[in-house]
């Protein structure tokens, strides 16, 4: 409230007091008077007259004193103003582009509809690639939008990173006036925070005195600029530090891992923290130079041998009988998870550290499609040729990942790498983009859609014109079999938010309603329609949102 | 400035200016229908769009029966007409296609309406045309009542007043009856005494005092100071009453404002002011049974700020929608008495869309002034309108106040500021630097509507135009 004034209460005219007995009474007077009422405390006029009307008189006053004091009402004392926000140099949206965001923000605040999806687009499911392209643009959010903006991602989490960056300085600023938005701030600590590593003074003080989260942040920051510094910043504090925090400053090491890391992380296999030892052992078996692969390699190769005995060549396996000292010191746990085998279990770690390569060499050079395609004896097919994925997940080896994956329209059960559709997903980030796609598209094409989310799931956005077609190909077989659209409602909306938006015209002949045929589910075939007309006018949308951004 | 999106030609060579995207989601009735409408505003779904020089907009909305929905809008209105049956107003429809002309990827191309269009379009004209023939004629005396037409009228007047009266009589009887007895007791006499005395000055035909009698029967209980502010309520309540009791004797313009107050009809009588007024604020409040909007304009020439005020139903918004941000060639009929509030006469241009300029405004003392002011001719005032200028949102202990840029002067924001999305629009907005800010000036606090930024180049600027104005409420 504002103050009001606070003078001593001016004396009312003589005409005042003649209609207004009571006027001359402080506030407190007649408030007490009116709480308690006047036939127990009648309120009296200074000079003891007591007027006859009393509440009549009461009310007088105090519409008197209410409409004097409202009138009379003073400017507050202003408090301390916060700090202006950081300047934010990126360049205004372009006024299309503003539009949109605003109305796909609107579109995520308003109640949802309920109930099946109809054919116009899912504007919230297109805020992440809005967002996306509006950083690589390189665009300032509009002030007013940064409210509800940071309320999106309040409210998911997938959205946060992009759209924090998009609200830049204005949102970690006002994320710091509104407690809902803390989480802005959190994220701020290993995002946004991005230490100065030009002078090594403070590098220093930022590593020996720095939160944890800035540590983490500065050890990234300075790995990626020089990688021996950020060794060398790690090893000055490497034995005081809590076994928690040297998982995670090990984990900093992914980044430019190189021979120079070796002799560190042979220390690391000695660590007293298990979880240390094993991510060092993984990190080890990354450097297909290192003694640490080489030991590896050589047990390896002692469990699994070339076998000429019967009619052509096939592979031996003997797995290991014990899991000695040395075994566990590079990092091979020697307790199974239960329902395994001992021994299977020490294979398959040997295997999986051990560099593809070596099994070129000692299968007399074949590449490792001949060499996946051996026979395997004693049903130890299974066991070497998983253990054979981790490892050419772990050691990004494209060759091996083809080799693992096999054709894509074989039948999954006559691949030579394991069927599982998580592990084959693993298998095709291996590979390169384009690769990827048309891997995937043969499997659609030969498999249909039931199983190809999660391999979907790992292709670049947008799918590449084979993979486009193939996806939209196996909806339209779909269809044509009578089953209903909410079946693929999950491929459906990743190729709403995945497929190139230049396919929309293509599209559009999909989007007429077919004659109900015998057979069929009821009503299919509009609701197919309507599924299509959401995918075009989807399409449309992503290309207009483009377009806008970049106009 | 160049506004490139798909050679869309800009605004200057335009005849009629498109509204933004704000601007239409601003006549939105509710949420849901703001959400409908975003989903119909793409190609897909319109057929047989256009637009004409005139304002008008027209398309067919593929529904989910055989025919399309006929979708036409008069911009100039606004006005809406849908095949649709929604009771809502404007539809989704209409709403979806004001959005897609508003992207202006030249989806909705200039053109002759179309038959079914124009019918509507030319019907609605040639009634609002007659409609100001015939004020023309009433203001130049023409078709003046009769006088026995006038001496009837006078006659009902009268009698009403007179039940007004005794509904005002009986209040203060009740009103000091509660001051006898005491106001720590009110809270348990409870809700109902306070309806039921509301029930009685509706029977009275004074539904200004069954509305304020209403607001009495919420204080008790509402937190610390109840009894303070319920004695201020009560106090004002019976000037009220007493001024109406007394309205003989008091000076013409206040006993305009006093009979509006009590709830007594009253009709815009002013000269008519013609200028471009500026949409500042448009906002609604529902009592259960009716939707109240209200609009308020500044006008760009004359400088005077005046209040449309429009009501719908309970469940459908009211019929005249303005968005915030245009300016509106039009005649307003000021009503009597010393208020702001007027009625919208002839129009003579379609609504356009302004670069934001905000009304010229003060500091917070000014504001201040203005209220006090303000209460002299109108006591029983809950706020006025003000622009501040340069003012910085600070937090406060809980709450908020706007600062003026210099020196120590601030204003508190009103309770019912702090619980709204726009509170943080505006902080966001000034983000520590000062911004002009349009509002309602109380007892309670400044309760802000509308905000510009004023060039720090934060929010709007050169480049993006329609980023200048912002929408609080």
């Amino acid at each position: 409230m504002p103050s009001t004034t606070t003078g001593p209460t001016t004396v009312a005219s003589s005409t005042a007091v003649a209609s207004y007995p009571l006027a001359p009474l402080p506030w407190e007077e007649l408030v007490t008077s009116a709480l308690l009422g006047t036939d127990r405390r009648p309120p009296t006029a200074p000079g003891g007259q007591v007027p006859a009307d009393g509440a009549g008189a009461l009310l007088d006053a105090a519409a008197l004193h209410t409409v004097r004091r409202r009138a009379g009402l003073l400017p507050a004392v202003a408090g301390a103003r916060p700090a202006p926000a950081p300047h934010d140099p990126r360049p205004g949206l372009p006024e299309a582009a503003r539009h949109r965001l605003a109305q796909l923000l609107a579109d995520r605040a308003a109640p949802a509809a309920s109930g099946r999806r109809g054919a116009a687009p899912d504007l919230t499911e297109l805020i992440p690639q809005w967002l996306a392209g509006a950083n690589q643009q390189g665009f300032r959010a509009p002030a007013d939008l940064v409210p509800p903006l940071l309320d999106a991602a309040r409210a998911r989490t997938d959205l946060r990173p992009q759209a924090l960056a998009f609200a830049g300085p204005l949102g970690l600023w006002l994320a710091a006036l509104n407690p809902e938005w803390k989480f802005a701030l959190r994220g701020s600590a290993a995002g946004a925070l991005v230490p100065d590593t030009d002078d090594p003074e403070t590098v220093r003080t930022l590593w020996e005195e720095g939160l944890f989260a800035e540590r983490v942040a500065l050890l990234d920051a300075v790995r990626a600029q020089d990688p021996a510094a950020a060794l060398e910043l790690l090893t000055t504090t490497w034995s005081t530090e809590r076994a928690e925090d040297r998982l995670m400053f090990l984990d900093a090491l992914r980044t430019g891992l190189g021979a120079g890391d070796e002799e560190f992380l042979e220390q690391a296999l000695t660590d007293r923290s298990r979880n240390v030892r094993a991510t060092a052992a993984e990190l080890l078996s990354a450097l297909p130079s290192s003694a640490f692969a080489g030991r590896m390699a050589a047990r390896a190769a002692s469990c699994v041998h070339p076998d000429r005995t019967g009619a052509g060549l096939s592979i031996a396996v003997e797995a290991p009988h014990e899991c000695d000292a040395g075994m566990q010191r590079d990092g091979v746990a020697a307790v199974p998870p239960n329902g395994r085998g001992r021994r299977s279990w020490w294979l398959g770690q040997l295997v999986e550290a051990t560099p593809l390569g070596v099994w070129q060499e000692r299968f007399g050079g074949r590449p490792p499609e001949e060499i996946v395609a051996l026979p395997v004896a004693d049903d130890w097919a299974g066991e070497l040729h998983a253990a054979w994925c981790r490892a050419a997940i772990r050691q990004r080896d494209p060759h091996w990942a083809r080799a693992l994956l096999g054709e894509a329209s074989a039948p999954p059960a006559d691949s030579p790498g394991p069927a599982s559709i998580a592990e084959r997903s693993k298998l095709l980030a291996v590979l390169s983009e384009a690769e990827r796609a048309d891997w995937v598209a043969a499997f659609i094409a030969a498999h249909g859609l039931s199983e190809a989310f999660q391999l979907l799931g790992v292709c670049t956005v947008p799918w590449t014109g084979p993979l486009g077609r193939a996806v939209v190909d196996a909806l339209d077989i779909a269809r044509d079999g009578g089953s209903y659209p909410w079946s693929f409602s999950g491929v459906m909306g990743l190729a709403e938010r995945c497929l190139d938006p230049a396919e929309a015209d293509r599209l559009e002949v999909l989007t007429a309603t077919p004659d109900e045929r015998e057979g069929a589910s009821p009503g299919a075939g509009s609701y197919w329609s309507e599924a299509f007309q959401r995918l075009v006018s989807t399409l449309r949308l992503r290309a207009a949102m483009e377009a806008e951004l970049t106009a | 400035m160049l506004l490139s999106h798909g050679g869309e030609p800009s605004p200057a060579t335009e005849p009629v200016a498109r509204w933004t995207v704000e601007q239409v989601l601003s006549l939105a009735p509710d949420d849901a229908s703001r959400k409908a409408g975003n989903k119909l505003a793409s190609a897909g779904h319109w057929s047989g769009t256009g637009h004409d020089a005139s304002g008008a907009v027209w398309g067919l909305c593929k529904g989910s029966g055989s025919k399309p929905y006929q979708t036409v809008v008069d911009t100039t209105g606004p006005a809406y007409k849908c095949s649709c049956p929604s009771r809502k107003f404007p539809c989704k429809h209409a709403l979806g296609l004001l959005l897609l002309r508003a992207s202006g990827d030249g989806q909705v191309q200039q053109g002759e309406p179309a038959d079914w269009a124009s019918q509507w379009l030319e019907g609605r004209r040639g009634r609002a045309e007659a409609k100001q023939a015939r004020q023309a004629a009433a203001a130049s005396g023409e078709s003046a009542p009769g006088p026995a037409d006038t001496a009837a009228a006078r006659k009902r007047a009268e009698r009403r007043a007179e039940r007004a009266a005794s509904g005002a009589l009986e209040l203060e009887q009740r009103l000091t009856d509660l001051l006898r007895g005491g106001l720590a007791t009110a809270d348990r006499a409870g809700y109902t005494l306070w309806e039921e005395t509301a029930a009685r000055m509706v029977d009275a035909q004074a539904p200004g005092l069954a509305g304020r009698v209403r607001e009495l029967g919420a204080i008790p209980g509402s937190g610390p100071g109840w009894p303070v502010r319920l004695l201020e309520e009560c106090s004002l309540l019976h000037l009220l009453d007493t001024a109406w009791l007394g309205r003989e004797r008091l000076p013409e313009p206040l006993a305009a404002t006093v009979r509006t107050r009590v709830g007594l009809p009253v009709s815009a009588e002013g000269p008519p002011v013609r200028d471009h007024w500026l949409v500042l604020a448009q906002y609604d409040t529902a009592d259960g049974r009716l939707t109240t909007r209200r609009i308020w304009l500044y006008g760009r020439e004359s400088g005077r700020t005046a209040l449309l005020l429009s009501f719908g139903a309970a469940g459908r918004a009211p019929e005249l929608a303005l968005p915030v941000g245009v300016t509106v060639d039009a005649e307003l009929t000021p009503y009597p008495g010393g208020g702001l509030r007027a009625d919208l006469g002839r129009r003579f241009a379609t609504p356009v869309p302004v670069p934001a300029t905000p009304p010229p405004g003060g500091p917070a003392e000014a504001a201040l002034a203005a209220y006090g002011e303000a209460l002299r001719g109108d006591p029983w005032l809950d706020g006025w309108p003000v622009t501040l200028r340069d003012v910085i949102p600070v937090p406060s202990g809980g709450g908020w106040q706007l600062a003026d840029a210099e020196g120590t002067d601030a204003l508190p924001l009103a309770p019912a500021a702090l619980s709204r999305q726009g509170l943080w629009k505006l902080v966001a907005l000034s983000g520590g630097a000062p911004v002009t800010v349009f509002g309602e000036l109380g007892h309670r606090g400044f309760d802000p509507f509308t905000a510009w930024d004023t060039g720090a180049g934060r929010g709007g600027g050169p480049g993006e135009a329609g980023g200048g104005t912002v929408r609080l409420i």
